[in-house]
């Protein structure tokens, strides 16, 4: 049913730290890798060994420039579903196949029921559905519901793909709903956020902001002295070396 | 937004089949349009033979149109499912109206003929409700919107009705009725653009990141080199030349040239009057498909903001 179920109080999710992130794309890549043979596999390529490639990725890995001068900065931005407790694109599926899971609020899409007609595309606001070509159904994140609750593997390694690949610790899976959670406390101390929470479609996720560079007290310039390459005579070079150490 | 050739040709075909649809049912319970057999099936049949190509056009936006009768389920929900089944239970007045013309029972084509017109006006409702509802897309999510859909329906189905009518020496109600709507589509329109083109975009950079307290953002490296899905659908963009000669082609071939022609219809009536809604239905068909390719083309959604493609042209 694309009604939207009762409210869980388990909110599963991810917190993507973007002061930490930089944006090597092994999320998308291990998120690419595991799902084309995951739950809602595959993600196809187009024209994968020529000109014009392109396929489905439930990640995608952008780069923004914030500010000018000195408090300008470079973020590297990770954009994927967030899972909204009020998700548009389950109540406009005609058909039942979007649905949001009501024991923890994964949205998923069953790919057997899906008649690709894109509208869920459309009423996502954040470009988390990507449309497979050769299947005819839309493909989303599914939060890696086949590796979270995923007995054969070890129980560390029970996490997103895209959580278990970043090698700068800037993603974290949890639950969301529960206010004691690891992640709930990380979005408390870090002050995350939503994206775009005017659209009112209450996104699970979280986005920990860049935090501010610290500020720099220059203080007054040093005494500018002949750099060492100025000193032509060697043996003054030699006594500058040494009184400089 | 990408403006796919198979829904574009969808909604003014049905549009106008529902249109042609509800004057017919209407203006026949009132005994304003020829109750012969004849012109009921010329009609009727036109209106059925319109909704079900618009139909049938629809699937082909489907990746899996063999799973279309799926999208009858959801109609709690969702709009595309309500105007699936409103489209379906239309048909059963329709087809009885039909019948009941063909073999001139009055009795019972005068309650079909205004159940068809309720059919046919909440299908083309539930059809702008699913643009209206999308609020990614602040160009679609405008309380216009639906009242053009409908208006516009109207307007080429009387357009239509009126042509067919001029067969039978009677077109001067349905050619009145269009002369009206089509001076009413031709101000909405112009109402509608000129309210579109003064709105503030639904989100920027600043906001759809939530790197707004740095200072302004910018995009500096995509997520991909190539395009894909997201970029081809959602953020199509189009020349503002291009866009501004459109507009005047949708307001003036699609709404004032067809409105004054069919003026000239209710005045003159006879043979001329049959040639002149012949080259009005030829313009307002043009005009409407521009006017729908428009309508897609012109639209921004939010998630092109994050590949920083602007919302104004």
């Amino acid at each position: 049913m694309t009604s939207l179920p009762q409210p869980g109080a388990k909110k599963l999710g991810l917190v993507i730290d973007l002061d930490t992130c930089v944006g090597c794309q092994a999320c998308a890549t291990n998120c690419k890798e595991w799902n084309t043979s995951g739950h809602m596999g595959p993600l196809p390529d187009q024209h994968p060994y020529s000109a014009g490639q392109e396929g489905v990725w439930f990640n995608r890995v952008h780069s923004y420039e914030a500010g000018d001068g000195e408090a300008g900065r470079t973020v590297h931005f990770p954009r994927s579903c967030l899972h909204c407790e009020t998700p548009a694109c389950v109540t406009v599926c005609p058909t039942g196949a979007s649905y949001k899971r009501a024991e923890d609020g994964i949205v998923l899409v069953n790919t057997d029921m899906c008649i690709g007609c894109q509208l869920c595309a459309w009423a996502c606001p954040y470009g988390a559905r990507e449309f497979d070509e050769d299947q005819g159904v839309m493909k989303k994140c599914t939060l890696c519901i086949d590796r979270i609750y995923n007995e054969e593997i070890p129980e560390a390694r029970r996490v997103p793909a895209c959580v278990s690949t970043c090698p700068a610790n800037a993603r974290h899976f949890g639950d969301l709903g529960d206010p004691d959670s690891d992640v709930s406390k990380l979005v408390a101390e870090r002050g995350g956020f939503e994206l775009m929470p005017e659209l009112g479609y209450k996104p699970v996720n979280r986005y920990l902001p860049p935090r501010r560079a610290p500020k720099v007290d220059a203080g007054p310039p040093k005494d500018a002295g002949p750099l060492p390459s100025q000193i032509t005579n060697p043996l003054l070079r030699w006594v500058d070396k040494v009184l400089s150490r | 937004m990408n403006p796919a050739p198979s829904i574009v040709f969808f909604t003014v075909c049905s549009g106008a089949g529902y249109g042609l649809l509800f004057w017919l049912g209407l203006l026949r319970f009132f005994g304003l349009v020829p109750a012969n057999a004849g012109f009921g099936v010329a009609a009727c049949g036109l209106a059925l033979v319109l909704v079900m190509f618009g139909l049938l056009s629809s699937t082909a936006h489907l990746g899996r149109p063999e799973r279309a009768w799926r999208a009858l389920s959801q109609w709690r929900s969702s709009w595309l499912s309500r105007e699936g089944v409103a489209a379906v239970v239309t048909f059963a007045p329709a087809g009885l109206l039909f019948l009941a013309l063909a073999a001139d029972n009055e009795a019972l084509a005068r309650p079909m003929g205004l159940l068809s017109a309720a059919g046919a006006a909440i299908t083309v409702y539930c059809t702008g409700m699913i643009y209206a509802s999308l609020k990614t897309i602040r160009q679609w999510h405008h309380p216009l919107v639906v009242p053009c859909y409908l208006l516009f329906g109207a307007f080429s189905g009387a357009v239509l009705l009126a042509l067919i009518a001029a067969f039978w020496g009677a077109a001067a109600v349905p050619a009145a009725i269009a002369a009206v709507l089509g001076a009413c589509a031709f101000l909405l329109k112009r109402l509608y653009w000129s309210s579109v083109d003064g709105g503030r975009p639904v989100a920027t950079m600043e906001s759809a990141t939530g790197l707004g307290f740095i200072g302004t953002v910018r995009p500096l490296d995509p997520p991909h080199t190539e395009t894909n899905y997201l970029l081809r659908e959602m953020a199509f963009r189009i020349a503002r030349v291009h866009a501004a000669r459109l507009r005047r082609i949708a307001a003036l071939a699609g709404f004032a040239a067809p409105a004054l022609l069919m003026l000239l219809v209710y005045l003159a009536g006879g043979v001329v009057g049959g040639v002149l809604a012949v080259a009005a239905v030829a313009l307002a068909t043009a005009g409407l498909l521009a006017e729908r390719w428009l309508m897609f083309a012109e639209a921004t959604h939010t998630v092109s903001v994050y590949y920083g493609v602007p919302d104004r042209r």
